[in-house]
């Protein structure tokens, strides 16, 4: 069962610059969340913070009853064991090939037998595909395989929480699709708590349970899927249209006049928006047993798609 | 590196931080004897070469300038005791250093700056692995292992080059040359020799594992932290050495 992950009052800041302030929210254990933000805005600083690889100048992080940011480094490498963390190039070891650094957590920490680990890592690097490609180093390989054997790395330790940074970046359309749906399998086969740092709308919409955006060094907002779906808040709605017209601009933010003359140009689309259709989320391939959360979620779905075509 | 005074303060705060870490996880098991043997075996490959091809112009220099100052001073009958002790006390810890700083150092830098940079120092700690037990222990008791032999092949070379300069090319006497070796050196110098070699080693590889640890910024920072890493090296090595050869004149009685 995943663990649940509650940030308080976070603030954090590089010399004068501000990152981001004041972020407070939860992470449900055994949920799927992402967190949206334009570039630039601290997503992975967020992520790094969230693990204790940064320190936060105020706030805390309680994970499993601990606060991440008052730790000892001895305790903090404790805690650590918890996490998975597929970092955004895989931050594989360049000096091993795939299958030494899929063992490598398993070899540092356990003491289980070569045959045992051999087991594992093969169980892990079939579950994102990679069967193999074992003898391959990771400079021979692709970005994307590069990620799902980062991915293979993070799950290797049967972790509890599973962070993911930017896991659809330099990856085709195709191969997101693919990813997304290795996603969802694997919180419906391990439960953890899953983290999905990005900026890739569509994975966005279809994927977690829980959306937040990062703007404007604040945490825009926080919920559930549907709620930031069907959101009015300009700087929500622009960036999950993927609009130019909003507060967003190129270079970080634009002055309010400008933000409301853009605002009232644009012709929403009729009805009230509440009404607007949201996107079907995506659901665990037919293989995988679903646990009794991933029944609701369907069964939801299932529910939604009935009403639209009645509504149709 | 920041100009600013606080900036190079908390640089030094850092070093020493990470050194007394060093120190402090030194006993931790398990031991990384892998990476130790991988290590030393590197850091040998790239310094042996260049030390030896260093060390015999170094011996030779030495030799050229101390055959002339006694045939001034008229004492020719001591040049080989007075160039055993240059090479011993002096030129073969100083080529110790600069080898081991210049050719070890720097890859020890720039190989923790490139995985700094690709985020694979951040992925082990994620995964509950302290670098500073897995990659720097390791390479900081490599780099003193290979400095001490190091410093005996240094001697040897040093020794073996003053003595060719002098008897072949100088006409000295080669019996009064190896008779002399042992009139103004002694033991005790070898032992500070390689005692120096121990230390400057250590330092070398802290720094540099330092500058490694804390790169950023890309390719570029890997440069500069290798840049850098062989900077403070050289500052503290010359200043440590200038310490140890104070405090040995001290505290070992000398000959003669």
């Amino acid at each position: 069962m995943g663990v649940e992950i509650c940030v308080e009052g976070l603030t954090k800041s590089f010399g004068h610059q501000v990152i981001w302030q004041d972020v407070s929210l939860t992470l449900p254990a055994g949920e799927v969340s992402v967190m949206l933000g334009p570039s630039g805005t601290g997503k992975s600083v967020f992520l790094k913070t969230l693990v204790g690889l940064l320190k936060p100048d105020r706030g805390s992080v309680t994970v499993a009853g601990r606060d991440i940011t008052k730790l000892r480094e001895h305790d903090l490498y404790e805690v650590r064991k918890l996490f998975g963390v597929l970092f955004q190039d895989g931050a594989l070891f360049g000096s091993m090939n795939l299958y030494d650094n899929i063992a490598f957590p398993l070899r540092e920490h356990t003491r289980r037998s070569e045959s045992e680990i051999r087991r594992i890592v093969l169980e892990k690097m079939d579950m994102v595909g990679l069967l193999g490609a074992e003898a391959k180093l990771p400079g021979e390989i692709s970005g994307g395989m590069r990620k799902r054997a980062g991915l293979a790395r993070a799950l290797v330790l049967d972790p509890e929480i599973i962070l993911f940074d930017e896991p659809d970046s330099g990856l085709d359309p195709v191969r997101v699709a693919y990813l997304n749906q290795l996603i969802v399998d694997l919180n419906a086969q391990i439960d953890a708590t899953f983290l999905i740092v990005t900026h890739d709308i569509a994975s966005a919409r279809q994927v977690p349970d829980n959306i937040g955006l990062l703007f404007r060094r604040e945490l825009v907002m926080f919920g559930p899927r549907e709620q930031l779906l069907t959101s009015d808040e300009p700087v929500v709605r622009q960036f999950l249209n993927g609009r130019m017209q909003g507060p967003i601009g190129m270079a970080e933010e634009k002055d309010a006049a400008q933000v409301e003359q853009e605002l009232a140009q644009i012709r929403e689309p009729t009805g009230t928006p509440g009404s607007r259709p949201l996107t079907p989320r995506l659901l665990p391939g037919p293989g995988i047993t679903r646990p009794p959360r991933w029944e609701a979620i369907a069964a939801r779905e299932a529910e939604l798609q009935r009403k639209e075509v009645a509504d149709a | 590196m920041s100009l600013s005074p606080t900036g190079a303060l908390r640089h030094s705060g850092n070093l020493f931080a990470m050194a007394l870490d060093v120190v402090r996880t030194l006993p931790r098991r398990p031991f990384q004897a892998r990476e130790f043997i991988q290590q030393a075996w590197f850091v040998a490959s790239v310094t042996i070469l260049p030390t030896a091809l260093v060390s015999i112009p170094f011996g030779a220099v030495i030799a050229l300038q101390i055959g002339s100052l006694t045939r001034q001073l008229g004492a020719q009958s001591f040049s080989g005791a007075a160039s055993v002790l240059a090479v011993l006390r002096e030129a073969s810890p100083i080529v110790t250093a600069l080898l081991i700083a210049g050719a070890g150092g720097t890859a020890i830098c720039a190989d923790l700056g490139a995985r700094k940079i690709r985020d694979e120092i951040d992925a082990m700690q994620v995964l509950g692995i302290d670098p500073i037990h897995r990659l720097v222990v390791p390479r900081v008791l490599a780099s003193m292992v290979v400095a001490v032999l190091l410093n005996g092949l240094v001697s040897v070379v040093g020794v073996a080059g003053g003595y060719f300069f002098n008897v072949i090319l100088q006409n000295g006497t080669p019996g009064a040359y190896l008779a002399s070796f042992t009139t103004l050196a002694q033991l005790d110098d070898l032992w500070a020799a390689e005692l120096k070699a121990l230390v400057f080693g250590a330092i070398a590889a802290i720094v540099a594992s330092y500058k490694g640890l804390t790169a950023q910024g890309g390719p570029k920072g890997v440069g500069d932290a290798v840049n850098q890493s062989v900077v403070i090296t050289f500052m503290l090595l010359f200043v440590t050495n200038f310490v140890m050869t104070a405090v040995y004149f001290q505290v070992v009685p000398q000959r003669g």
